[in-house]
């Protein structure tokens, strides 16, 4: 049994992992992994490609059919710069669709929640699908959201870190207010991880690090594929989360019988 | 402006009903379990098959308010300034077509019942009219506003629908929250206890919170009328609009009131009974799906529902409420709009509270944030 479709802009999805194509041992590799996630959605630095030629060497790899590109605005240090390489992207690669990342610290690459709202609210104006990378910071999103986003980014820990879903208890909170779909980015480390996000709700979880740099990206794309699947299906078939009320012996409601 | 007709128009009152009475207990019990509940859980917590869990989820409801909330109850009253009506609501003693003399209070009477509300020790008042927009409108509220202003922290308002201008102008006037009840969400069962007036607008009253979130109003207050219909379906549709506001008005609080039907002069009698047990459940239904809900409980209630449900999920109580313009001091006898039911003192419930262990708060905002 298929877990349901979900749609971002105007796009119908299948797949609810997307992928980064950073960090790979080779371009080979890079695609091999990505046939092998089923991924729909893949994400692709500016930085990394060269638009000038037509036969881009990491481009090349990524030209399948039903995969889509995703451009970054990765290395972007505020809201200018961002929107100027977008602006840039969008003619060479013929997509308005836009993974906003704007990191003025080069070491931890933390997202500026500041200038990624204004980017986010001229990007929309002018006609972009924008997918903000962010912290997991619920006000953050509803601001996105009134500036026009078409989804949010948070993150689940600090990017590359592998570290999991250390931000879970506000990812939580973002999914619960959420209007527009919730993709747990950066951080995700394990299929576990990623099966995690899935069973608190998230439309779908980005990874990249994880999966580059595994012994076998390959064998790791097929087994995140998996993951984020029996995640989103144990969502879907409504998972019992706790059972720890315990029935105390003071009745409160036993004025009801008097 | 996308409203919140375009999501009750993807829900059909039928099969909501249908899947709330076939809820099993197994779904109840794997809601229970879980520690962030969404509008399924809400809707099997309603549910029939909840009914053997509810001092289960009396506990819960309690341990989840006292978290949040803390032990305290906020205080407030109603101060009725008209019961001039130009709609036909077949329960409601405002209602047109009950010929009994009407009261718009004036300046001076506001002031004479104000200074009972604040001899009483009020610092919230609910300002509550019918519907009479040649007399009772913007500009009346404006008015009155402006008399009470200086002596009250918190002013909520219970009036007709207004326009998303209108709220604007009420909230930079001062008030701090605004109720507005949609009755029941079925809208042939709505057509026909609101006959006549602007009232029998069915979508014009279900799109009104939406324009109270638009204006920026602080609180605003949801519920339905109990007595009318099914309370189960009624409740589930009033959850499902109250989470559709919070996740777009997410700045705004909420709360919700539960009004039984009482009896008032001339009116009918309703046609489904919530018993006391059904209202706890609901309460607690509510509060597990909702901690951050402010549910309040009126004097409608009696002394002895309300001294119980303190500890169930309880954030704010009227007390010593008169439902006629005037019912304080200037005019006792006017129409009132239904019979209370605890017709203690504010002084007696606030002892009531203490004795629960609970803190009577009374001033709980500050005019200087407006």
């Amino acid at each position: 049994m298929q877990t349901s479709l979900f749609k971002i802009g105007d796009k119908t999805l299948t797949s609810r992992l997307f992928l980064g194509t950073g960090k790979f041992g080779s371009n080979f590799e890079m695609e091999e992994a990505i046939l092998a996630s089923q991924s729909e959605l893949v994400t692709v630095a500016l930085k990394r490609i060269d638009l000038e030629t037509e036969t881009d060497a990491i481009l090349t790899h990524l030209k399948h059919p039903g995969i889509h590109l995703l451009p970054n605005t990765s290395g972007a240090r505020n809201a200018k710069e961002a929107i100027f390489a977008a602006q840039l992207v969008r003619e060479a690669l013929e997509t308005n669709w836009l993974k906003l990342e704007i990191h003025p610290d080069p070491k931890y690459l933390m997202p500026d929640a500041i200038e990624t709202l204004k980017a986010t609210e001229e990007l929309a104006k002018l006609g972009f699908i924008v997918l903000p990378y962010i912290h997991a910071d619920p006000v953050l999103c509803k601001h996105l959201e009134n500036a026009g986003t078409a989804a949010v980014m948070p993150l689940g820990s600090p990017i590359g870190s592998n570290k999991g879903l250390k931000t879970i208890d506000f990812l939580e909170i973002i999914i619960e207010q959420s209007n527009v779909p919730v993709i747990i980015d950066a951080g995700i480390g394990a299929p576990s991880d990623a099966a995690k996000a899935m069973e608190i709700g998230a439309d779908a979880v980005l990874v990249n690090t994880a999966i580059a740099v595994a012994g076998n990206p390959r064998l790791m794309a097929e087994a995140f594929k998996e993951a984020v699947i029996a995640g989103r299906k144990a969502f879907e078939a409504k998972i019992a989360i706790q059972q720890n009320h315990a029935v105390a012996s003071s009745p409160l409601t036993s004025f009801l019988y008097d | 402006m996308k409203t919140f007709k375009s999501v009750f128009g993807q829900y059909d009152w039928d099969s909501i009903q249908s899947k709330i009475y076939q809820t099993s207990s197994k779904e109840v019990e794997r809601s229970l379990a879980k520690t962030k509940r969404n509008l399924d859980d809400f809707l099997a917590l309603i549910s029939p098959a909840a009914q053997p869990y509810l001092e289960q989820m009396a506990l819960e409801c309690h341990e989840l308010t006292k978290k949040r909330f803390g032990k305290t109850i906020h205080m407030y009253a109603p101060l009725y300034l008209s019961n001039e009506c130009q709609n036909i609501c077949t329960y409601c003693g405002f209602s047109l077509d009950n010929k009994i003399k009407r009261k718009t209070l004036s300046d001076a009477e506001i002031k004479l019942e104000t200074q009972a509300l604040k001899e009483a020790g009020f610092d919230h008042v609910l300002l509550v009219t019918g519907e009479a927009n040649y007399t009772v409108n913007i500009n009346y509220f404006l008015n009155a506003i402006a008399q009470i202003k200086e002596q009250f922290s918190i002013i909520s308002a219970e009036v007709q629908p207004l326009s998303t201008e209108e709220y604007e102008r009420l909230h930079q006037a001062g008030v701090y929250s605004i109720l507005v009840y949609q009755e029941t969400y079925h809208q042939e069962v709505y057509k026909k206890y609101h006959t006549k007036g602007k009232k029998s607008n069915f979508d014009f009253r279900l799109e009104t919170p939406d324009r109270i979130g638009t204006a920026g109003i602080h609180k605003m207050g949801l519920g339905v009328l109990l007595g009318l219909e099914d309370w189960r379906t009624d409740s589930f549709f009033n959850a499902l609009h109250i989470d559709y506001l919070q996740k777009k008005y997410w700045q705004t609080k909420y709360s919700v009131s539960f009004p039984r039907l009482r009896p008032a002069e001339g009116i009918i009698e309703p046609n489904f009974i919530m018993d006391d047990k059904d209202l706890t459940q609901l309460i607690c239904a509510y509060r597990l799906w909702n901690e951050d809900l402010e549910i309040s409980i009126s004097t409608r209630e009696n002394e002895k529902f309300r001294n119980n449900i303190i500890p169930i999920g309880t954030t704010s109580m009227s007390a010593g409420s008169k439902t006629n313009p005037g019912g304080y001091v200037v005019d006792p006898q006017s129409l009132e709009q239904f019979e209370i039911s605890d017709e203690r003192s504010a002084k007696e419930i606030a002892q009531v509270i203490k004795n629960s262990g609970y803190e009577p708060v009374w001033k709980d905002w500050d005019k200087s944030y407006h």
